[in-house]
């Protein structure tokens, strides 16, 4: 055991691991971090807290992350490096280390230009670090872990025990680069990936031969990405804007016709795309669970909270395994 | 080379309005080139901030000069020393002449007439684009000559994010504003050269000391300053 976390434990004896995702709220708001824990616990093996998503600025992913702890609940502390350099990564990390979080996922984040894609002001004036990317990120905590020494090459009074995730968008531009950039994570020490939202399970098939074919899938363990859809409009953008994310025409047919059958009821058309897009999540869940190769899967429901525990119960994947 | 753009007029004359004489400074390296601050455009700034002058009630008198470079000593010295009653300068110099100015002793305020941008080439006439952000530690033989320092909105140095777009732009791009993803273009670019194979390396944390993070740099040819000093003892 590298960490002892839950969700490797899950892993290790061989369950289809399941995460799910918690934003923090944009105010100092214990409550509501209590409220989404209470809908979400029970519901995976661990929660991702968010960092600073799409970088708009919201409570902080350890302190979350620490509440869930408290909680009795198991956190993957997300942390990109476009806010800290190695310095407070690791000071960070540790911190984290002593609070019991034991799962860590490293990333980019996205550019603080990018700003909720424009539908908040969020910071795009702000200075960005990028001293490390996330693949060096990845090092620095297996270097920790592993050999007890800082990035700087001091010793550390003790390792941190740590599960190291990295992200993987599979279907992004270039495609040809893709899975070399999943063996640089895994190279680098990531026990775990959590791929980007997966529409296009074919599509990701194809590509999890290759991935197979390099034994990536025995040296970590890939969890598809589940982004829960919401409304047709949704879809849409997600297939135009989000980048490595494409959306199968007949997904959103699927959810315009639910929106349309209920005619000029509006409310009604948004529970039946609700509705809509839960089947479609519990689908992709079974689709990517008969992909060979991914051994769980990381459910995204953003800002709807809710939606997970109607989805993981007719995916039949609760009750979650104690290990 | 140097890339900048003009300071907007009014925050121009802001800083000189209380002044009876300014001298609008060019420079004809880098400024020139990207047409921002050579002699022409020191006449066509001099003759605005007169225009605005009047407008204002204001009497200024203004005079034009454009020196050779504004970081070199040799050029920059005679202004420094000849200024007479002059009140201020406007440099239309990158930010390096400013400096330069105020160390060659200039006793007069320096003020900066354009926005210095960066370090880039000429895409067409009248467009540039940065290429080198001038870390100190070059790793253009990694990456088939196009730099992720400069060019990467995250200076990634292990390949893309997850941003990149179908259309190989960067994820901060706008049709505005388009940005490229240079990791698009390395990929692109090793992929012809046949060394894609050679992306797989991780490379490891940069350091970053050599770059301006390790504090304001300064350069020393010892064999250079020991040649002058020779030519001055032989002369
Ligand atoms: S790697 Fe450094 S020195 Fe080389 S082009 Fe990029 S910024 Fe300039
Ligand atoms: S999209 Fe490309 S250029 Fe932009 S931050 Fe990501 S890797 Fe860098």
């Amino acid at each position: 055991m590298k960490s002892g976390s839950n969700l490797e434990k899950v892993l290790q004896a061989g369950h289809f691991a399941l995460t799910a995702e918690l934003g923090p709220p944009m105010g100092p708001s214990d409550e509501e971090i209590k409220q989404k824990m209470e809908i979400l616990r029970g519901n995976a093996d661990a929660f991702n807290i968010t960092d600073c998503q799409t970088a708009v600025v919201r409570l902080s992913s350890i302190a979350a992350a620490i509440m869930l702890v408290q909680g009795g609940m198991e956190p993957v502390m997300q942390m990109t490096t476009r806010d800290r350099n190695r310095i407070a990564i690791q000071a960070d990390i540790l911190g984290a280390a002593a609070f019991g979080i034991k799962n860590c996922l490293c990333i980019a984040g996205d550019h603080q230009k990018f700003s909720a894609a424009g539908k908040l002001k969020g910071h795009p004036g702000a200075k960005n670090v990028y001293d490390v990317d996330s693949i060096q990120l990845v090092g620095i905590l297996k270097k920790m872990r592993d050999e007890g020494l800082m990035e700087g090459g001091d010793p550390l009074d003790v390792a941190p025990r740590l599960f190291i995730g990295a992200a993987w968008t599979p279907m992004a531009h270039p495609l040809e680069f893709r899975v070399t950039r999943l063996a640089k994570k895994v190279a680098a020490g990531a026990d775990f990936i959590q791929t980007q939202g997966i529409y296009d399970v074919e599509r990701f098939a194809e590509i999890m031969v290759e991935v197979r074919n390099l034994g990536l899938h025995e040296k970590t363990a890939i969890l598809g990405g589940v982004i829960v859809p919401k409304s047709a409009g949704m879809l849409r953008y997600m297939d135009s804007s989000v980048a490595g994310v494409s959306v199968p025409k007949a997904l959103i047919k699927r959810m315009s016709a639910a929106g349309e059958a209920a005619g000029k009821d509006k409310k009604q058309a948004r529970r039946n795309q609700s509705k809509e897009g839960i089947k479609i999540a519990v689908e992709l869940i079974e689709q990517l669970r008969e992909t060979e190769g991914v051994r769980g899967v990381h459910l995204q429901a953003i800002e709807w909270e809710r939606a997970i525990p109607r989805i993981v119960e007719p995916a039949g994947l609760l009750p979650r395994p104690h290990v | 080379m140097i890339k900048a753009n003009s300071k907007p007029l009014g925050e121009v004359f802001g800083f000189i309005e209380n002044c009876k004489k300014v001298l609008v400074l060019g420079c004809g390296g880098c400024a020139t080139v990207c047409q921002v601050g050579g002699e022409k455009e020191v006449g066509v700034l001099a003759q605005a901030l007169r225009l605005k002058a009047g407008t204002e009630g204001k009497q200024i008198e203004f005079l034009e000069n454009t020196v050779t470079r504004q970081c070199e000593p040799e050029f920059v010295d005679p202004v420094v020393e000849g200024l007479g009653d002059v009140e201020a300068i406007v440099s239309t110099a990158c930010g390096v002449g400013v400096n330069h100015l105020v160390e060659r002793g200039c006793p007069v305020p320096v003020f900066p007439g354009v926005d210095t941008v960066f370090m880039g080439s000429t895409l067409e006439h009248g467009e540039w684009a940065e290429r080198c952000a001038a870390c100190g530690q070059c790793v253009l033989h990694l990456t088939g000559g196009i730099c992720p320092i400069a060019r990467c909105a995250k200076n990634l140095l292990n390949g893309p994010c997850g941003g990149t777009t179908e259309d190989g732009m960067c994820e901060i791009s706008t049709p505005e504003n388009p940005v490229p993803c240079a990791w698009a273009e390395i990929v692109e670019r090793m992929k012809q050269l046949g060394t894609l194979q050679e992306l797989g390396e991780i490379q490891p944390p940069k350091d970053w000391s050599t770059a301006r993070d390790g504090g304001p740099r300064r350069r020393v040819r010892a064999d250079l300053k020991l040649d002058r000093q020779e030519q001055k003892v032989q002369s």
